[in-house]
């Protein structure tokens, strides 16, 4: 259990720059999970604080200390591989004993280690058996027994889940959840699979093409994302992006789409953008209710699934994709009905050209929806 | 119907009298080498090909003759030399090549294949004069010298592909255990490559066992000399008489172990081959 520290982090890779400046705090104990694209740079950033590839530029620090010259057994981390990479020609105790052998523990307490790491995992009945023996959840839980049997105050993780099959996949990921809550210890974990991300983090960290895009809790990062790309990225189905002009800068901003028509008095500061500005309004596709319009009014369903819990409609708005709309599971939307969009408005985000979130006014929240102006559908 | 049986029943057959005709192509010299060498010297030329009584005399000869006993402990001191060496150097140079990215890795491959091109004779008087200067000529250590520079090549390719085909995470996953590159080598890599080791250092093995334009230049004496040249100075009575009884017996006699050494690692020979499935 110990505190991490990232400061202006770098790393290139025969002059391509995998990452720029990466700074993070992590605090002891804490679940941090790292996403983003594939070649965003997640798993070299896993693998530098593991000590498996140098650090460029920068520092990283365990606990105040610098470690960047350390090897990783000395650095005090474990890591659990995306193959898992158990070794064949040892037995479960073997593999899981392999780090405390090397570490020239005594027999009795490495036997009293290895037990009691089996023990956590539910290994105990299968330690005589080689890795072929045993399935991919056992495997899995090995990869894990290895990691923590000498008890390393940082856990990594490097996709430990994207072997298996869906339902083994929950449970495995109730059983790392299960695991942070009753060792303590603290965890950075990398995946693509955004569900893995916001179901077990306590921190997530959103990396694109070798930067640090967001930091915060799931809910921040869902509900107040900072830029287009982390808004885009979380979510599924994920949040529809409209392009927008704006019509008038000023503390709340209004504008003009062609699919939804003028939306005044949005609780976003303008003041920084000209008028005219280009825009992009973005919502998630739960933020959108449907109402059946009557004639030629309205948008036009384009594509209706149906899950079971809930059905998604597609709605064509002349662009590349759909606009998607998440409506009870009951409802009956027809392939070419028309529809009117109501969105609700504290689920907008409004981006400006670079993507980046216009700053929001958190008391606008509350007091404008009623007052925002809707003057029917293009 | 009939005819299509009839035309299975053909095609069967001509596969057996093909397989016959091969048996008896590969097989035939051995046969007849063992053949002459259960012969007395008396019978050696009168053409047969089955044996009425086998007659041992040519064997006793041979393992009475001081020499040959030393040529074959000789062979025997080399190869397992060789062996050794040339897994050891090529062991921790194929962990190098196959697992470490260097500026030129390419290149050193290539060279080393390349070098394995050159024949024996090419450089047979260059590595005289190596071996002079090191004041090794006419003894055991010359041979294991230029047999296991002969042997390497082959032996760092085969296991760097091997070794190359071996995940790399487990690798890191025995680094993260706290290992150094040596114990991940021997005690995490080692025991995965032990069918490509038997295969190679059989192959090595038999390299060094059969050698003979070395094995007349380097040695001398009858003390350092290894049996393919004490086999061929085996000389009888007169200087127009070839012993071929003697010679027969003699191949006979080495042939033996390699074919036993097979037999024994022959299912590990085969694993080598499907080690890929292996994957924990």
């Amino acid at each position: 259990m110990s505190k991490l520290q990232l400061d202006n982090v770098n790393k290139q890779l025969g002059g391509l720059r995998i990452l720029r400046d990466i700074s993070l705090e992590i605090a002891s104990g804490e679940f941090v999970v790292f996403v983003g694209p594939s070649g965003c740079g997640k798993s070299t950033l896993l693998r530098l604080i593991a000590g498996l590839e140098s650090i460029c530029a920068g520092d990283l620090l365990i606990d105040g200390r610098r470690v960047n010259d350390l090897e990783p057994r000395e650095r005090g981390v474990g890591m659990v591989f995306q193959s898992y990479a158990l070794y064949p020609h040892m037995s479960v105790y073997d593999n899981i004993g392999f780090g405390l052998k090397l570490a020239k523990t005594d027999k009795r307490s490495l036997r009293e280690r290895v037990l009691e790491t089996a023990r956590v995992l539910q290994l105990d009945k299968l330690l005589q058996r080689k890795p072929k023996e045993l399935s991919g959840g056992q495997r899995q839980r090995v990869a894990m027994g290895r990691a923590m049997a000498r008890e390393p105050d940082i856990l990594l993780f490097d996709e430990p889940l994207s072997n298996l099959d869906a339902s083994l996949r929950v449970q495995m990921r109730n059983e790392i959840a299960r695991l942070h809550a009753s060792l303590g210890t603290t965890m950075i974990y990398v995946t693509h699979d955004q569900v893995e991300a916001m179901t077990l983090a306590d921190k997530i960290v959103v990396l694109n093409a070798g930067r640090i895009e967001q930091v915060g809790s799931p809910r921040e990062l869902y509900e107040r994302p900072v830029s287009r790309f982390v808004a885009g990225f979380l979510g599924s189905p994920r949040m529809n992006f409209l392009p927008a002009q704006l019509l008038a800068p000023g503390l709340h901003s209004a504008i003009s789409t062609p699919a939804l028509g003028q939306l005044a008095a949005l609780p976003f500061d303008s003041r920084a953008l000209a008028a005219g500005s280009p825009l992009t309004l973005g919502i998630r596709p739960e933020h959108l209710s449907l109402q059946k319009a009557s004639g030629d009014a309205g948008l036009r369903v384009v594509g209706v699934e149906y899950l079971g819990c809930e059905t998604y409609v597609h709605l064509d708005v002349d662009q590349d994709e759909p606009l998607i709309c998440r409506c009870a599971a009951t409802a009956e939307w027809r392939h070419g009905d028309r529809a009117e969009l109501r969105p609700e408005f504290a689920g907008l985000h409004l981006f400006d050209a670079d993507g980046n979130c216009l700053p929001r006014q958190a008391a606008a929240t509350a007091s404008n929806p009623a007052s925002a102006l809707r003057q029917g559908c293009a | 119907m009939s005819l299509r049986l009839l035309k299975k029943t053909l095609l069967r057959l001509g596969f057996c009298v093909a397989i016959g005709i091969l048996l008896l192509y590969a097989v035939f010299p051995f046969y007849y080498a063992v053949l002459t060498s259960l012969k007395p010297s008396s019978a050696l030329f009168q053409v047969s090909y089955w044996l009425d009584k086998p007659d041992f005399s040519n064997y006793t000869a041979v393992l009475q003759q001081a020499s040959f006993l030393q040529a074959i402990g000789n062979s025997v001191f080399v190869a397992i030399c060789v062996v050794a060496l040339a897994l050891f150097l090529s062991l921790t140079a194929a962990y190098a090549l196959g697992r470490v990215k260097f500026r030129g890795r390419g290149t050193v491959l290539l060279l080393v294949l390349g070098v394995s091109m050159f024949p024996q004779v090419a450089v047979l008087s260059g590595l005289f004069e190596v071996i002079r200067a090191l004041g090794l000529y006419n003894s055991a250590w010359a041979l294991i010298l230029s047999y296991t520079i002969f042997t390497l090549p082959f032996t760092v390719w085969v296991l760097t592909t091997f070794i190359g085909q071996l995940p790399g995470e487990l690798e890191e996953a025995a680094i993260m255990d706290g290992a150094s590159p040596w114990v991940a080598l021997t005690r995490v890599l080692l025991p995965l490559l032990w069918p490509a080791l038997v295969t190679t250092g059989l192959l090595a093995f038999i390299a060094a066992w059969n050698e003979f334009l070395f094995a007349l230049t380097f040695t001398l004496t009858d003390q350092e000399r290894t049996v393919p040249v004490a086999i061929a100075l085996i000389s009888g009575g007169s200087q127009h008489e070839l012993p071929w009884g003697l010679l027969m017996a003699a191949s006979v006699i080495v042939t033996v172990p390699l074919v036993l050494l097979v037999l024994v690692f022959q299912r590990r020979i085969v694993s080598g081959l499907t080690t890929g499935a292996l994957k924990g």
